[in-house]
């Protein structure tokens, strides 16, 4: 019987629910016995002069190794995403100016962790503030500039202004436009970013690191450092949540790095949260303007995406993600004209980056918010409006007007299951009793329907699978989990070859020794790289062990099958044991897999939320949810992901959005503040099962990771605004806070424009 | 200034010189080398350290080792004696899946276990308000929720509050009625 | 994030910790559960030379009747408080006020005596004993006092403890089966209040809408005078002014001080 599509539950849980899993704070390796620690001077200014920096005190206080400024650095400023403007490189520690509340000004390095944070105390910076640049709006304006030498606050433009034509509308018979916020949200993973390292006798750095990809880590410290990136040994332990802001290196790695070598002894570095909530790269952060337009029928002839992103302080990897957000902008629908732009700006605060979905909840949030507008403006069923405009599935492959070719999608039975099962004409009219009864618990109903990119742009990965003499099986990976299971999940298909239970097979990753070539775990791409590469060598694997054992065997190779561990003679009673074939000579498999193009999974969220009309607050009280990725290999993770999906989703709907004062502080740089739910602000999830697969690659599979919070979002959202839409409301930004839904219902009321 | 503390932590008496200032956290940490304690936050927010003091669930991130002096404390490696035979509440969490990344997994269990002892049966309503203090990102809490409940002796799928009933969560709200 | 370094007594009495009170004054702080003053003191908000831990004086932690109220130690946890049967037959509004309080860890460590003498205006149980028309029980090597909960709050983490005062008991009356609510509103279950009313025989008590936990004296009038509760709710943010925070606007606390004082009402009435 196959494994594949089984509740195998986690390998990796027994170690994770007794003694815990090894994040890098909890390393005890020898190579890190005496360590220094690393404690930051962050700025407490968003945009200032550096007048200067008085180490003395700090330098004498107890535990105190070194404190090192710019001055003693000698690592040059660099750019941390190539397209961007020369001017706009990152001092590794700040010199003359500082850019964002968080940036590292000093580094204080201590014998315990406690005197770290007493002694960076001492560190006295005197700062001379400049104006500081909080909104995009602000930030074209070029007003005033984070660095001058740039000429202008815009680090790269996506699409120019005669992209747009005029006669866009000129058909429409209705017309609706509307900016709307895609707010900035802190990644927030549990654990925090860490890093140590410690040099070699023989000239060479282990660096462990809290990341979703050791190699391309060790290619970007190696790169920073200046040497050659075979010097650089990256390991990556148990990792504590990444969402995105955890890909690739950050610049405090190389930090860590170098200061180990500066002084002579190894150096581990956690920050703290409060220190996380500034420094860790933070997502989503655009202003969008969408204009969409059609007929009266509900048919939508054109539609226009006009995005200012932010790219914080320094641009670094969230510049890129407009471009899927232009990609995707058309979403599930067939829309005749779309138009998109995107112009990326630094302001002054944290960097952005790539946060669960990356550019394409962004993308989803404004085109379905336009459909609900669109829909409200002509005044039909928001269900009706989208399934009028999504491709049949005859359609497939699909070319989107961004140049995006959707593999398979079935976008109005996707709808048409999350309606069926929510009962959703009942909910329309529980909802139209609640607003004939005048009650305060409102009910409002969101729906969604969502297409996404997963392995974009990175479709190859590497596997190795090798039996050993005792019977249990290695895998290497290249892809890196942080939460995603991987362990069970690569075993099971390499069990599945093998015949071999997964209780036996090791998967290894996040070494760059043992492992040099690896994209890691992000966009949503591992099953369908990394996963599907393991499948493809254990089945070259058990290719090779027929080939060998139809010598041992005196039987012909197409006779043979591979189960249970064993080569058999279909039929008989012969066999040999792949364990007793690594004994002869060893039975190891290197594959590479590149499926060639992304997939394109896709879904429908329906959310129901009650909202207190008197106190403007909204709860979910259900969601349903499709969220089709093709066929499923584990449903026990693949339902992990979509959970953990929604809640982020739903989180970013009601609760969660980092906000910054006039002067560039940030108002929620702790968990205190910063809104992320727990288990009393979310419902229970209802997960529909739809599967449709790809023809990408054997497994039929796509990617799950993103699903959840790209359709959730706009659900959610919607809902809020649906709540509320007997009272003339057509939109409410998100964070959908009480106080944000009450002001627009207040000035609703008083008929004054919200 | 040191002071001396003794804990009892896992059934086995420690004891060392302590600054006032630690945080009962690092002494689990970094004294004892418990690793399996996390701490995730600076705000008594998350709940990751979350420890029993005396049976009773705290945040370790928020009490001072020398606060627990002559005291018992248990973390999640104290509950099973070895990892082919979880207690019953670790247990429950592998079966409904309730972790991804384990980062909030230790605290989050020793949660539930607390909470458990106060309240043998809760409703889905009582276990995700029991669960306020303690944070995760990954798994959005359904399974989690289900994991308590199944380590309550409750079928998941059954347990009271289990289906939606148009009371929105998320008031907490005392009240004599 | 760690607190500055600090001296460290734990007396074993509570006359232990007033000596060492009346030694070190200002200089040094009480610590109980810890739950108000360590997070301030990891933030590096706060940094006293010298922590007093009362958190092990069990002769600080009981609830019981004496004559016409009930008397609670200072010390007492708010997990006791919560699950009192004493409170829940005499005050149960007290009870249901420290069921809300953070979340369990928090309410397994934090103190009912450590809460008022915090006297955060956004905490939950300084505006149930305002509104229960509590007293607080201050002693010293002075001798003690009585102070009427209606005078302990000065301001905005300040009261009219002095220096070598310890709080050692809260007294409220026995409300027995008199109407009680609480309504508190927030974003999250863990949250401060946004705004927070608790209402009891008749009185009502504002959290987060101005410097102290508040009286809504206007709408305490008005119900004697026989108005509405409705009417009588739409004067609960006379006299007031609320902060303005992310959460809120001072209008928005105004309109939900108002809308929350209805629903209390509302339900201490039987409604």
């Amino acid at each position: 019987m196959s494994i594949m599509g089984t509740r195998v539950r986690r390998v990796e849980d027994p170690v994770f629910l007794t003694r815990g899993a090894t994040y890098t704070d909890d390393l005890t390796d020898e190579r890190l016995s005496g360590a220094l620690h690393l404690t930051f001077v962050r700025s407490p200014m968003a945009h200032a002069r550096i007048t200067g920096v008085d180490t003395t005190a700090a330098r004498e206080a107890p535990g105190v190794v070194a404190v090192i400024t710019a001055d003693e650095m000698d690592l040059e400023p660099t750019k941390h995403f190539p397209a961007v403007p020369d001017a706009m490189a990152r001092p590794w520690l700040a010199k003359d100016t500082v850019r964002f509340v968080g940036e590292p000004v000093a580094a204080v390095l201590t014998e315990h962790a406690y005197q770290g944070e007493d002694a960076a105390e001492l560190v006295e910076v005197d700062y001379d503030p400049l104006p500081a640049v909080t909104t995009l709006k602000q930030a074209l304006a070029d007003e005033t500039l984070l660095f001058p030498e740039a000429g202008t606050n815009l680090a790269v433009a996506f699409g120019g202004e005669d992209e747009f034509s005029d006669d866009l509308f000129a058909d429409c018979e209705v017309v609706v436009t509307q900016e709307i916020v895609n707010q900035r949200v802190a990644a927030a993973p549990l654990e925090t970013r860490g890093a140590a390292a410690a040099w070699g006798e023989d000239g060479r750095v282990t660096l462990f690191a809290s990341t979703q990809n050791a190699q391309q880590t060790k290619g970007e410290v190696a790169g920073w450092l200046g040497v050659d990136p075979g010097l650089v040994h990256v390991i990556t332990p148990d990792v504590g949540g990444g969402f995105g802001a955890k890909i690739g290196a950050d610049p405090e790695f190389a930090l860590v790095a170098w200061l180990a070598r500066h002084v002579g002894r190894p150096v581990r570095w956690n920050e703290s949260r409060s220190e996380n909530m500034t420094g860790m790269l933070q997502g989503r952060a655009q202003l969008q303007t969408i204009t969409i337009g059609g007929n009266r029928d509900g048919k939508v002839l054109a539609y226009r995406l006009d995005v200012l992103a932010d790219a914080g302080a320094y641009p670094r990897i969230g510049v890129a993600l407009p471009t899927f957000t232009r990609m995707m902008a058309g979403g599930v629908y067939d829309i005749p004209k779309v138009e998109t732009r995107a112009r990326v700006l630094v302001t002054n605060t944290t960097s952005t980056g790539a946060y669960r979905g990356a550019g394409r909840p962004e993308a989803t949030a404004a085109i379905e918010r336009a459909i609900d507008l669109f829909a409200a403006e002509i005044g039909k069923d928001v269900a009706e409006v989208r399934k009028l405009n999504v491709p049949p599935p005859d359609a497939f492959p699909y070319t989107n007007k961004g140049g995006a070719q959707y593999d398979s999608g079935e976008y109005a039975k996707a709808i048409d299951t999350v309606l069926e099962a929510a009962g959703y004409q009942g909910l329309r009219a529980e909802q139209k009793a609640r607003r004939e009864r005048g009650e305060v618990l409102q009910l409002g109903i969101g729906l969604s329907c969502f297409v996404e990119i997963t392995a974009g742009g990175m479709t190859a990965e590497d596997a190795t699978v090798e039996v050993h003499p005792d019977g249990t099986v290695t895998v290497l990976t290249g892809t890196s989990p942080h939460g995603q299971g991987h362990a069970t999940a690569w075993a099971m298909l390499a069990s599945e070859k093998l015949g071999i239970p997964v209780e036996k097979i090791t998967v290894k990753h996040g070494d760059t020794d043992l492992i040099p070539k690896g994209i890691g775990t992000m966009g949503s791409r591992s099953l369908q790289t990394g996963g599907v590469a393991v499948y493809q060598a254990a089945g070259e694997l058990a290719d090779l062990a027929k080939q060998r054992a139809a010598d041992l065997l005196e039987a012909n190779v197409d006779d043979l099958e591979v189960a249970d561990g064993a080569v058999r003679v279909a039929g008989t009673g012969t066999s040999i044991t792949l364990a007793e074939l690594a004994e002869k000579d060893q039975l190891r498999i290197e594959s590479h897999w590149d499926g060639q193009m992304p997939s394109f999974p896709f879904g429908a969220h329906l959310a129901v939320v009650e909202l207190d009309i008197e106190s403007g607050k909204a709860v979910v009280d259900r969601i349903l949810t499709i969220d089709d990725a093709g066929t499923i290999l584990n449903p026990l993770l693949a339902e992990g992901q979509r959970h953990g999906g929604i809640a982020q989703g739903i989180a970013q709907a009601l609760l969660e959005e980092v906000v910054y004062d006039a002067d560039g502080n940030p108002l929620t740089a702790t968990f205190a503040d910063y809104g992320i739910p727990s288990a009393a602000e979310l419902p229970s999830f209802t997960l529909l099962t739809m599967e449709t697969p790809t023809h990408l690659n054997p497994i039929g599979a796509k990617g799950i990771g993103e699903a959840g919070t790209i359709g959730a979002t706009p659900a959610v959202q919607s809902a809020v605004c649906d709540a509320v839409a007997h009272l003339g409301i057509r939109h409410i930004d998100m964070p959908a806070t009480p106080l944000r839904v009450w002001t627009a219902i207040n000035a609703a009321q008083n008929g004054s424009d919200a | 200034m040191t002071v001396k503390v003794e804990i009892t932590v896992n059934g086995e008496s420690t004891s060392a010189d302590v600054e006032p200032r630690l945080l009962l956290a690092h002494y689990l940490r970094d004294q004892l080398g418990l690793k399996d304690t996390n701490v995730g936050c600076d705000t008594t927010s998350c709940g990751a350290c979350t420890v029993l003091l005396d049976g009773e669930s705290i945040k370790s991130c928020t009490v001072l080792a020398v606060q627990a002096d002559q005291q018992s404390v248990t973390t999640m490696e104290g509950l099973s004696t070895d990892s082919d035979n979880l207690h019953p509440v670790p247990a429950a969490f592998r079966a409904e899946h309730g972790l991804q990344c384990g980062f909030c997994t230790p605290g989050m269990v020793m949660a539930a276990v607390s909470l458990l002892e106060e309240n043998p049966k809760p409703t889905e309503k009582q276990v995700r308000e029991g669960l306020e203090g303690n944070l995760c990102r990954c798994t959005g809490y359904h399974n989690i929720v289900r994991a308590v409940l199944a380590a309550s002796g409750q079928d998941p799928d059954k347990a009271e509050g289990s289906e939606p009933d148009m009371v929105a969560p998320g008031f907490s709200t005392g009240s004599g009625a | 994030m760690i607190p500055v370094g600090f001296a460290y007594e734990r007396p074993s009495s509570v006359d232990g910790a007033l000596a060492l009170l009346a030694e070190h004054g200002e200089e040094a702080s009480v610590m109980a559960g810890g739950h108000s003053l360590l997070p301030v003191m990891k933030l590096r908000l706060a940094a006293p030379e010298l922590i007093i831990d009362i958190s092990k004086l069990s002769e600080l932690s009981y609830v019981k009747v004496d004559g016409d109220e009930v008397a609670i130690g200072a010390g007492t946890r708010h997990s006791t408080v919560e699950r009192s049967d004493v409170l829940a037959a005499e005050s149960p509004l007290l009870a249901g006020v420290a069921r809300t309080v953070g979340d369990p860890q928090v309410r397994h460590r934090g103190t009912i005596g450590g809460s008022l003498a915090h006297a955060d205006p956004a905490s939950d149980l300084p505006a149930a004993v305002l509104a229960l028309g509590g007293t607080v029980v201050l002693r010293s090597p002075r001798g003690t006092r009585s102070v009427p909960i209606t005078e302990f709050f000065t301001g905005v983490f300040s009261t009219a403890k002095e220096p070598d005062e310890l709080l050692v008991e809260i007294r409220v009356p026995r409300t027995g089966g008199a109407g009680w609510a609480y309504e508190k509103f927030t974003r999250r279950a863990n949250d401060w209040a946004i705004v927070g009313v608790a209402v009891v025989d008749g009185r009502v008590g504002l959290v987060n809408m101005g410097q102290t936990p508040l009286r809504a004296t206007a709408t305490e009038e008005a119900l004697a005078g026989g108005a509405s509760i409705a009417d009588a709710a739409a004067l609960a943010d006379q006299g007031t002014e609320p902060p303005e925070d992310l959460a809120g606007t001072k209008e928005y606390r105004r309109h939900l001080a108002r809308v929350l004082t209805r629903r209390a009402l509302t339900t201490a009435a039987g409604g």
